[in-house]
């Protein structure tokens, strides 16, 4: 059976949404002059700043696209849907966001981004634009602990680029931002549990399988299977299972600082999410952990899937003053 | 003697074409096991736009080389993902193997396909055993290099190639992902096809039956 949606056409729907997406937010975004597929802040790049450039498959709204504008990422390479942009629009993108002082790469760690913005980097430095990648590795479930560098990235993305774009909007130097978004990302620990599946539009067919009383822990944003499939549990119970992997590799010490952020995979409700932070809020109060910030919402989708994600970002002062500097983007305003 | 020209390498793009589009659904069901269940529309948008692009060549004008560019640019600007760079790398390094030829012989067909096979390795850097297309893509070009070197027609040789692409593709069944995005998956992986050792069956099968 189809699943329902509200489409026009299953192979113009990332062009469509850009259309729509351009129409909402003439202030914040433009297109790449003849590369629709490359979205610019208007207010972003400029002279003597780091460039910061992210990018992948669509279908994650507001990542990637909602991120752009002053203060976070200067410009956004749009793939189809799951997959990765090819090398011209992010060429693209590197050449709108470039200020003469560098252009980070900063994107999921998935084997077509890498092999797309790796290309994009080379053809980059033939226009005397060095472009350096940050790649997010921030799912906790993906990969065992000693194996970081293989993880994916998935919501956690969010404060990573966040901390990077201020980093680049405080004019610090190429190694300061690069320095920065890796450490960003080392500090940041992501687990995502999935209740029913997504549907591609060109497909319009449920990705994956699930009972109607199972839930999939670790299952990554596209609808990749996870680590363990289990009876649905409670709010708190679901909880506590992400946040005991986080917490053991997080480490946090009494009276450290964190960021949180409680993400919807896409039809997971706000009460839902909220259910999950107070426990989260509990949890984290316990250890004697506080709370600088907290996000909730739909900030790393995977289309229409049920399920939500935890993210766990472990200041420092420097991460802190990172996450507090303000933006000011399509989808997403701080400060 | 054989003798591919332009015209027959655009056939056998459309033949391609056609064979992925015909396999579409079963390459997003093997995908949605252990992946994104997005590989046969991103292999089916790819060779599309081949297919598009290659219309509009003035195949007279076109030296086989400048054909398989072209390929190559279509498929990447159409797809990203993973087979975008892999496949265009593929044509690419195959237009770089014929280059300066205005047709080719049986020996410059094997050499084009090994060239695809290697382009494929060297882009993905995945090696035999990793479960991905590679297992396929690479004992295809090998076997077909043996059997021409030994004597056997093109059409034999190929032949030859699709069988060891068939026997890697059924072999990626009892592999672990090690490259990809089902390697985050470990032995969840092990029983599944290799989807894109799957689609280069059918894109072997199809020159195979194009250019044999």
């Amino acid at each position: 059976m189809q699943t329902k949606k509200i489409v026009n056409d299953g192979n113009r729907t990332v062009d469509e949404m850009l259309e729509g997406i351009l129409a909402a937010h003439p202030r914040h975004l433009k297109s790449a002059a003849g590369s629709p597929r490359s979205i610019i802040a208007r207010d972003g790049p400029r002279q003597g700043k780091v460039g910061l450039v992210i990018g992948g498959g669509s279908g994650h709204e507001p990542t990637f696209l909602g991120f752009v504008g002053k203060g976070l990422a200067d410009a956004a390479a749009i793939g189809n849907v799951f997959a990765s942009p090819p090398p011209d629009p992010i060429l693209e993108c590197a050449k709108a966001a470039s200020g003469g002082a560098g252009v980070l790469f900063m994107y999921g760690n998935y084997a077509g981004d890498v092999m797309n913005f790796d290309m994009a980097a080379e053809m980059a430095a033939m226009d005397d634009i060095e472009a350096r990648t940050v790649l997010t590795t921030d799912d906790v479930a993906s990969a065992p602990r000693d194996q970081r560098q293989n993880r994916r990235g998935v919501a956690g993305n969010f404060f990573i680029f966040k901390a990077a774009g201020a980093a680049c909007d405080r004019m610090l130097s190429f190694d300061q931002c690069e320095r920065i978004a890796r450490k960003a990302n080392d500090h940041t620990f992501t687990m995502g549990v999935a209740l029913s599946p997504c549907s591609l539009p060109q497909t319009r067919r449920p990705n994956f399988e699930i009972g109607p009383d199972e839930m999939e822990i670790g299952m990554g944003i596209h609808g990749e299977p996870g680590i363990a499939r289990g009876k649905l549990k409670t709010a708190d119970e679901i909880t506590d299972e992400m946040l005991d992997k986080i917490l053991d590799e997080m480490a946090p010490a009494h009276g450290d600082k964190v960021a949180v952020l409680v993400n919807s995979l896409g039809s997971t409700p706000l009460m839902e999410l909220y259910i999950m932070n107070r426990r989260v809020k509990r949890r984290l109060d316990d250890i004697g952990v506080s709370i600088h910030a907290t996000w909730v919402g739909n900030y790393c989708t995977s289309l229409e899937m049920a399920g939500a994600s935890v993210t766990l970002m472990h200041l420092d002062a420097e991460l802190q003053t990172m996450l507090d500097h303000p933006c000011d983007c399509a989808m997403f305003r701080a400060g | 003697m054989t003798s591919i020209d332009t015209a027959d390498l655009k056939r056998m793009f459309d033949e391609i074409a056609v064979a992925i589009e015909a396999d579409k659904d079963r390459l997003c069901q093997l995908d949605g096991l252990i992946g994104d269940a997005d590989h046969g529309i991103a292999m089916g948008l790819g060779f599309g736009a081949v297919r598009d692009a290659l219309a509009s060549l003035d195949l007279a004008a076109t030296e086989p080389t400048a054909l398989l560019n072209t390929a190559a640019k279509s498929f990447l600007n159409a797809v990203g993902a993973s087979s975008g760079p892999l496949y265009a790398t593929a044509f690419m390094r195959g237009a770089a193997a014929v280059k300066g030829k205005a047709t080719l012989a049986s020996a410059d067909v094997i050499a084009l396909f090994q060239a695809m096979a290697q382009g494929i390795q060297d882009r993905g850097k995945a090696e035999i055993g990793e479960k991905t297309m590679v297992d396929a893509w690479l004992p295809a070009a090998e076997a077909a290099a043996v059997a021409h070197a030994s004597g056997k027609t093109l059409s034999e040789s190929l032949a030859a190639g699709l069988e060891a692409a068939e026997r890697g593709a059924e072999a990626t069944k009892d592999m672990i992902a090690a490259k990809g995005r089902s390697s985050r998956l470990g032995e969840r992986s092990l029983g599944h096809m290799d989807p894109g050792a799957a689609s280069a069956v059918t894109v072997i099968g199809a020159m195979r039956k194009s250019l044999g």
